[in-house]
């Protein structure tokens, strides 16, 4: 009996869809329920399927429970094995009816034959039905002491979902002792993983609240029980060695020769069929030889052969996966990966999301001894069929040229890419040749030779169009006809539809003009008038500021526009170091395929929005928190994010604080550095002019901005500030779980603050500048959260702080709790100030 | 830790559906297909295995046409939860002896006993075939494997050549034979996939032979078993520089690196390069290497575009196979991405040519041509007159290719590698199992440049 293929995609309650056949099978139940002829097993069997494969394509059959568990009554196990499943999907609907199934489960559970025991059990921890609990714990308790490992495997996942009902039935019966006490002694090595995942579980959650659990769950990754777990470890199947591996990559040996008796006890790990313990297992290497430069070097040359016949064999998915792991590691030590770069050329028959990871390793790989290859390659990809590929293969020769020294050949082939004359080959060559001369100008000649043999009617797309004009601007006294170009152009003003190609081309005629006015000045003027009548409100703009500042004085216009250039020496990398830092810690994760950690995209109830301040929040928390691993911090969840800081003043070990990584970065690829040619600059960021607020300040009134000059305004606070402030985490949360909210209210930010606040760090040296410290920090744009507290001048009264900032509203939530209430109005005068200020100094 | 399993169908119907957690709401399927099923709106790539959509992490992997699907809010390891579902699409198969939509919808319900089974609570119990054994109750209904799309690697064995048993690869692990006693056999295959990148010259750019062997036993009483590989057989090259000069014409193999499975054990295998396990039911990859020592490529492909006149241009694609005469390549396909303003394309073969097809591929511009089958040591050639919409300013050259190939020749293989002997160690003179050792190379990304 199949499924009845392709009925009802979505069936809802509505749609008739399935109801006469359910009252059908209502019917057939009954008459089967009392029936005990020969046979009636095999008719009931028939009929449990059709339920079965109804339920499975989302026909709703909740109105056969009763039928379904008066036919139940069998001592046939398929039968037995379909009702439980059913039961299991609708008695969480059906809370009521599912009562009735208690009776015969727990008779179940008293089975002589285990098997049946266990799938008993199984099926009554899995209604998920909160009242019923009651009938849980007995059967529970006796399955945990069962003989049979097979029972006790199930009864331990049963705790668990029990914990999941009602933490306070699981907690009351002390299961978790029972189940500590099976994962230290339990001779099956399933029944002690499966312990282990729940304890972690149960722990972690009940860690914020009790004491003596974050005590048990900080002893999991303590030494006796590691070396437990470890000398085990190849009894353990190999999903359960992936979780051993994990909570290993939280321990922190004393000493290196603790390191090297890891490393060498799980070496033969590395030579795993499974893809899945290769990289748990690599992950425990990279941890523990954080601190060891050279070892950890030498833990990349191990494991790039492991990794490399993983990517080559088992199916495109698992390769992918591990493909990103390896992604990352050339990412953040290409030198190491050097000479290995034929493993990263694409193949014809590879998706997409494939190839962009291999042409990012393949630029990042690039040094002078490859690059001649490398980009030999790249270009045979230019002509390939798949045109995004093409584009992105352009893209990497242009990133090589950018990161090197001698892009003498590199030239060329861009050069070359120009005259291949396929138009999207021509506009990412236009883009390229672009940022090569802005970052090389001494290459101008041999391209502008080239570029100027472009038709402009031959680039339709926006970039590709924009750099070509801005080629022409720039370089309009070598061109002999960029005034002609520019000047038809203009004429087509109305049929560019791209705002950012109108602006370019008002730019480039300004360029044009004072390089070569008579030729330029008519066009000029025609540009002009078109762009002040452009509807689109950043072209007027820009066209009215010109035609002002020209009027003005020419020669002003020509400082202001056309200065001269410096040469751009490193682009802005787009991901800043420290997010890459994490996602490295988060190595073995979702962090690593989605190129960004796990506080980015997974939600509130899954993990907490929070992170640590790891940056200067720790230096305020004192010595302990330099311990810090950012690992550690973003595993916890929510609410217990915050104790995991003194957790760790215990496990000073080796390691220094996360940013100690002793594989260096190529500088280039990670500087953030980026100096803009000062004109725009100066003209885009007038702020950046002012030193002191005032001068901001007064800035910012001139243009208009309409900034009420804020910290002026507002008296000088009466409070004084701890400068040296100090909390514990554990401390703070205590308090903020104990003490009132002593004031709520809504803050403005400036548009200063909210510019810069690209990044919680930005806020949190301005706060503590401040004496306002903050203890754990998180989110991302446009809304971010903090966690600050500060300390009463000479007194050990606190003020804890929550912050919310939405950088969308410019708004900031704050909620204020404080030790002494009568001080918390003037605390929050002296916190708004403080936040106002944010930004403007 | 898992939240949801499913398999869905190549529609998007759920054959098998299972909640281990509830954390994630029922629409997730749909949320899921429609995502993969529209990735990019012009429908040109293909969605990752993994993504995310509004916290929900789906992940699945494709199996003979389906989806296997596993769903979860947590970060977890990616390739542990990719590897589970490949897994359990084999779990699946060694128990239903065909993986197939339609042998899982006529299995669905032994299927659900045994994902009860492989996880608990999102937590992955076993996937061991021989342990699931023993809960499951469910009779496999087999389907029959001759209309069906062959699922693996091991599936190549049943095209063409008689030597193979074909249908003990889609023999299950658990229903018994029509004539009531099982046979007693074990399956070993080596399994080369192949890539190699020929410049316009025809020099090799680039190659590299990934391989597995394969097992699959069907022996009673867990028997141990030892596997020996070549003698001169080692592991690790200097460094990974390539270098196509070196180590050519000397009989050592040179692997570059290899796992195994779980169950192998290496006591041995410095000493004499034997292999000894004890090998679980069902089908497992004994050991995965990785080669990229010299090699002889199979076949040699020459390519040749050149304009013919106006808006007309000629093509010439031959193909040499350089293995011996005893041996026979099937299933040949190649390809060639032709000019975007191609508007025909009219081919002639050579005289006498049989099992061979072509055709031109209007909507993406491409060449196909087929052979049947290519002896060893003998030479295929094609011409095509291509006919162009629009003259072509830039050289052809750069506008086609490059030329592509896929091909499978049974019982060759280009690594050398070899199972000496296997040896079964069970103390009866009248146990005398089959033992099979088949290799086979297949193309993986086989490329001439042009």
């Amino acid at each position: 009996m199949a499924p009845p293929a392709q009925s009802q995609r979505s069936p809802s309650p509505s749609q008739p869809s399935g109801k006469s056949e359910v009252s059908d099978l209502k019917l057939q139940l009954r008459q089967l329920a009392g029936s005990r002829a020969p046979g009636v097993d095999d008719s009931k069997r028939e009929l449990f399927k059709k339920v079965i494969s109804y339920m499975t394509i989302g026909i709703d059959v909740s109105s056969l429970f009763g039928e379904m568990v008066m036919c139940s009554a069998t001592s046939d196990i398929v039968l037995k094995k379909m009702c439980y499943l059913y039961v299991g999907n609708y008695a969480k609907v059906n809370p009521d009816l599912a009562l009735l199934t208690i009776n015969f489960l727990q008779r179940d559970c008293r089975d002589e034959d285990p098997m049946i025991r266990g799938l008993a059990l199984r099926s009554l921890c899995s209604l998920r039905v909160a009242n019923l609990v009651e009938y849980l714990v007995g059967p529970l308790g006796s399955g945990l002491k069962d003989s049979n490992s097979y029972v006790r495997m199930v009864a331990v996942m049963g705790v668990l979902k029990l914990y999941h009902i009602s933490a306070s039935t699981c907690i009351d019966a002390d299961f978790p002792s029972i189940l500590k006490h099976l994962m230290l002694h339990d001779s099956d090595t399933q029944v002690v993983a499966n312990c282990l995942s729940a304890l972690q579980e149960i722990w972690s959650a009940e860690a914020s609240t009790s004491e003596e659990a974050s005590r048990e769950r900080e002893a999991l990754i303590s030494k006796p029980f590691i070396y437990y777990l470890l000398n085990r470890i190849k009894e353990f199947c190999e999903w359960a060695q992936c979780l051993v591996l994990e909570l290993v990559t939280k321990y922190v040996p004393s000493d290196s020769s603790e390191i090297f008796d890891i490393m060498n006890l799980l070496e033969d790990r590395l030579q795993h069929a499974n893809g899945a313990v290769v990289l748990a297992t690599i992950r425990v290497f990279l941890q523990l030889t954080l601190s060891m430069t050279d070892v950890h070097q030498q833990v990349y040359e191990r494991i790039k052969a492991p990794l490399l016949t993983l990517v080559s064999s088992g199916s495109p998915e698992q390769s992918y996966a591990v493909l990103s792991h390896l992604h990352l590691l050339v990412m953040r030590a290409p030198y190491v990966f050097s000479s290995d770069y034929k493993h990263f050329y694409c193949q014809y028959n590879e998706p997409s999301y494939v190839k962009r990871l291999k042409l990012e390793m393949l630029t990042a790989v690039a040094n002078e001894s490859n690059t001649y290859e490398i980009v030999t390659e790249l270009c045979e990809y230019a002509a390939n069929v798949d045109i995004p590929i093409a584009r992105e293969s352009i893209r990497a020769v242009g990133k090589i040229a950018l990161q090197q020294y001698d892009v003498n050949a590199i030239v060329d082939r861009l050069l070359q890419f120009l005259e291949m004359e396929k138009d999207y080959v021509t506009a990412e060559a236009l883009v390229l040749v672009k940022d090569l001369l802005r970052k090389y100008p001494q290459w101008s000649h041999d391209c502008i030779a080239v570029v100027g043999n472009i038709s402009s009617k031959n680039v339709q797309e926006p970039k590709a169009k924009a750099a070509l004009i801005w080629m022409l601007g720039e370089y309009s006294q070598d061109m002999q006809d960029a005034p002609y170009v520019l000047e038809s152009l203009v004429e087509n003003w109305d049929e560019e539809h791209s705002a950012e190609v109108r602006l370019h081309l008002l730019t480039a005629m300004m360029k044009c003009f004072f390089k070569r006015p008579p030729e330029t000045q008519s066009a000029l003027g025609a540009a002009l008038a078109a762009g002040i009548a452009d509807f689109h409100q950043d072209v007027h703009d820009r066209a009215l500021f010109y035609y002002r500042i020209l009027r003005y004085n020419v020669s002003v216009a020509e400082r202001v526009v056309n200065p001269p250039k410096q040469a751009v020496s490193v682009f802005a990398d787009t991901q800043s170091s420290e997010i890459k830092d994490r996602i490295f810690d988060e190595f073995n994760s979702l962090s690593v395929l989605y190129q960004k950690p796990s506080y980015m995209f997974t939600d509130k109830e899954h993990r907490g929005p929070l992170e640590f301040a790891d940056e200067l929040g720790n230096l305020s928390i004192g010595e302990a928190a330099n311990n810090v691993v950012p690992t550690q911090m973003v595993e916890e969840n929510d609410k217990d994010l915050l104790l995991t800081t003194s957790e760790k003043e215990e496990t000073k070990g080796s390691r220094n604080n996360g940013s100690a990584y002793s594989v260096p970065y190529d500088g280039s690829s990670t500087s953030v550095f980026a100096s803009q040619t000062q004109i725009e600059s100066a003209v885009s960021n007038p702020t950046l002019a002012g030193h002191s607020p005032q001068a901001s300040f007064a800035i910012d009134d001139l243009l208009g901005l309409g900034i009420p000059a804020a910290p002026a305004v507002l008296s000088p606070p009466q409070l004084k500030l701890n400068t040296k402030a100090a909390l514990d985490p554990s401390t703070f949360q205590q308090k903020w779980r104990q003490l009132p909210v002593a004031l709520s209210q809504e803050i403005s930010v400036s548009p200063q603050g909210v510019a810069a606040l690209t990044a919680p760090q930005a806020l949190l040296r301005h706060m503590q500048s401040h004496s306002i410290h903050c203890i754990a920090s998180g989110g991302q744009s446009p809304n971010f959260k903090f966690f600050f507290f500060a300390q009463k001048f000479e007194e050990s009264s606190n003020y804890l702080v929550e912050c919310v900032i939405n950088t969308s509203s410019a708004k900031a939530q704050v909620k204020i709790k404080a030790d002494d209430q009568n001080t918390s109005q003037d605390f929050s005068t002296l916190f708004e100030s403080a936040l106002s200020k944010f930004g403007t100094s | 830790m898992i939240s949801q399993f499913f398999v869905l169908s190549q529609r998007g119907d759920n054959i098998v559906f299972r909640d281990y957690r509830g954390e994630v709401a029922k629409g997730s399927a749909e949320i899921f297909f429609r995502k993969v099923k529209f990735w990019k709106e012009d429908g040109q790539e293909e969605a990752p295995p993994v993504f995310n959509v509004d916290g929900v992490n789906y992940f699945h992997v494709k199996v003979v046409g389906l989806l296997f699907v596993a769903t979860t809010r947590v970060n977890v390891s990616p390739s542990l939860v990719l590897e589970l579902l490949q897994r359990i699409a084999r779990v699946i198969k060694d128990y239903l002896g065909v993986l197939s939509e339609d042998s899982l919808r006529k299995n669905f319900v032994l299927v659900y006993e045994l994902l009860d089974e492989v996880i608990d609570f999102g937590y992955v119990q076993t996937t061991s075939t021989e342990v699931l054994k023993s809960y499951v109750f469910n009779e496999p209904i087999v389907v029959d494997a001759a209309r069906l799309q062959p699922l693996g690697p091991a599936a190549i064995f049943m095209q063409g050549t008689k030597r193979m048993p074909g249908t003990a690869v889609t023999k299950s692990v658990v229903a018994n034979e029509p004539g009531g006693r099982k046979r007693e056999e074990v399956f070993v295959d080596i399994i080369e996939k192949i890539s190699v990148t020929f410049s316009s010259s025809g020099y090799i750019l680039t190659s590299e032979i990934d391989g597995t062997i394969q097992m699959k036993s069907y022996l009673s009483g867990n028997p141990e078993i030892r596997l020996a590989l070549n003698e001169d057989l080692s592991i690790g090259r200097g460094g990974t520089v390539y270098d196509y000069r070196s180590s050519s014409g000397s009989g050592a193999v040179i692997l570059d690196d290899c796992n195994f499975h779980e169950s192998v054990r290496l006591d041995s295998f410095d000493m004499d390069r034997t292999l000894s396990l004890v090998p679980p039911d069902g089908e497992f990859p004994v050991m995965n290497y990785r080669m990229t020592q010299e090699f002889k490529p199979p076949f040699r492909i020459n390519c040749l575009i050149e304009e013919a006149g106006q808006l007309k241009a000629e093509v010439i694609i031959k193909v040499r196979a350089e293995f011996p005469s005893n041996i026979t390549a099937n299933t040949i396909a190649v390809q060639m991405p032709l000019p975007k303003y191609t508007t025909r394309a009219s081919f002639e073969l050579e005289p006498g040519a049989v099992g061979q097809r072509t055709d031109f591929k209007e909507a993406n511009k491409k060449l196909e041509w087929g052979l049947k089958k290519i002896v060893g040591g003998s030479e295929h050639t094609l011409r095509a007159k291509l006919t162009f919409s629009q003259e072509s300013h830039a050289n052809l050259t750069k506008e086609a290719g490059p030329v592509s190939m896929t091909f499978t020749i049974p019982m060759y293989n280009v690594s050398r590698l070899q199972v000496k002997y296997l040896q079964i160690a069970k103390k009866s003179s009248s146990y005398n199992p089959y033992r099979w050792v088949r290799y086979v190379t297949q193309a993986n990304s086989y490329v001439a440049r042009i």
